[in-house]
């Protein structure tokens, strides 16, 4: 029964919450560095609304039930993968050995669910965009899962969340080790890259290929993929606060010091965006695969040095 | 009035369409998405595909070319959605009138909404136009 609280609660109320409120911090702050005045508040709630109310509309050739699931299922690895966040940063004995692995899967469905709508939509820019999004995803997962790797091996080698929060409690922050911090880098530019914003927005360029996968969806399948982008905008930032910032509490004085970890990790990842140009799918594959690997192995030799 | 038709009012997504326009209209489109104008304030987002659109903004003077493909465009777009027609081409024809290759102006083509006359209108005048058609739905 529990764990049904928190897959609604948790899961995805709250995280649903935060993440419209983190889609109005981007905005907003995007505006401020461009001298412009911003969105209202509740703007990323108000399109989420208004997409739902609208026709949804399925093109002739493209393989529906494939077209209607696919938001659907990364929708859900979302929600599952926050509800397992939650669990262990509120009780760190609610964990499994194991259940980092099993979130890294879990953050990789809504990028595949991209992918799925995009080839089964059957539009051009789409099976383009949804390519792009393949290899995007080829790219980055290497280094995600060595700066992963790093933090595990730092922690002695606990695979739980649970276990790694622990470690933190005890020993101080991941990220204030040399492998530590190095790890951070290379993952701060993964979740760049798994968000899909700028340099690496590639897969959705909408100036090239119109937004690439998502072209041909309209009313409530596009208002979902929104969901589930403004909850990977929390839901990343959160991962990387709980791998290497020890997790966020809410008791007290406390709940301040959370916000400020979060809404720094957020405030970094919208300057990154919007200080760079796009970089070409081939740019993006050089840099993942090159200089952002290397940090990440860096960064595990390191740890396993015990810096 | 519902919620969805308020969250339409206070979110719409404008696709920008020129059917042969001579590109000074849509200059002053872009021009209402600078920091000067900004009309993010009103949640207003240009987008790139017409499935994600609620305001169809046409520009230009529909040439024959053109004209099987406005109301493709029109086919696709989700409904509800609206028709805004922006500059003296599209309302009418301007001075391409008595052109062989311009046949009918817009509103002969697709349902039109609202009506901004200019050539080319200024910003203003299509935040102007925008505030009418919103009024328009209210009522
Ligand atoms: S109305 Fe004037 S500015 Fe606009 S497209 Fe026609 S000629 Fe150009």
């Amino acid at each position: 029964m529990s764990y049904i609280f928190y897959l609604i609660v948790y899961g995805f109320l709250l995280t649903a919450a935060l993440g419209l409120l983190a889609s109005w911090v981007d905005r907003k702050l995007t505006a401020r560095v461009q001298y412009r005045v911003g969105p209202p508040l509740l703007q990323p709630l108000i399109d989420i609304i208004k997409l739902s109310g609208k026709e949804t509309l399925i093109p002739k050739d493209s393989q529906k039930m494939l077209f209607l699931s696919a938001p659907v299922i990364g929708f859900a690895g979302c929600v599952l993968a926050s509800t397992l966040l939650w669990m262990n940063n509120i009780n760190t004995q609610n964990t499994f050995i194991g259940d980092i692995i099993v979130l890294i899967y879990l953050l990789v469905i809504p990028s595949l669910s991209i992918m799925l709508g995009g080839f089964s939509s059957g539009n051009l820019y789409a099976g383009i965009g949804a390519s792009r999004e393949m290899k995007l995803i080829l790219s980055y997962e290497l280094p995600f899962i060595l700066s992963v790797l790093a933090v595990v091996i730092h922690s002695h080698f606990s695979i739980k969340l649970g276990g790694i929060l622990n470690f933190q409690s005890q020993n101080g922050f991941v990220i204030g080790s040399y492998s530590g911090a190095l790890a951070f880098l290379a993952m701060l530019m993964c979740v760049q890259a798994k968000l899909g914003l700028v340099p690496f927005d590639v897969a959705e360029a909408e100036t090239e290929i119109i937004s690439g996968p998502l072209i041909e969806y309209s009313g409530a399948a596009l208002a979902i993929y929104r969901l589930t982008k403004n909850m990977l905008l929390f839901l990343l930032p959160f991962f990387m606060v709980i791998l290497f910032l020890g997790g966020m509490r809410f008791d007290g004085i406390n709940i301040l010091y959370s916000a400020l970890k979060y809404t720094g990790i957020l405030a970094l990842i919208v300057v990154i965006r919007n200080t760079n140009p796009r970089v070409r799918i081939d740019q993006a594959m050089r840099f993942f695969w090159g200089p952002v690997t290397i940090l990440a192995v860096i960064a595990v030799i390191l740890a396993i040095k015990g810096l | 009035m519902g919620i969805k038709l308020k969250a339409l009012l206070k979110s719409p997504w404008v696709f920008h369409l020129s059917t042969g326009s001579c590109n000074n209209c849509d200059i002053e489109i872009l021009d209402c998405l600078t920091p000067r104008f900004d009309i993010e304030r009103f949640g207003m987002v240009l987008v790139g595909s017409i499935r994600h659109a609620d305001v169809l903004l046409v520009t230009g003077s529909a040439n024959r070319k053109c004209i099987p493909k406005i109301k493709k465009l029109y086919e696709q777009a989700p409904k509800p959605c609206l028709v805004v027609a922006i500059g003296e081409c599209a309302l009418s024809r301007g001075m391409f009138i008595n052109s062989y290759n311009c046949p009918v102006p817009v509103d002969k083509i697709i349902p039109v909404d609202v009506y901004i006359p200019g050539c080319p209108p200024k910003p203003e005048a299509i935040i102007a136009g925008i505030v009418k058609l919103i009024g328009k739905i209210k009522k």
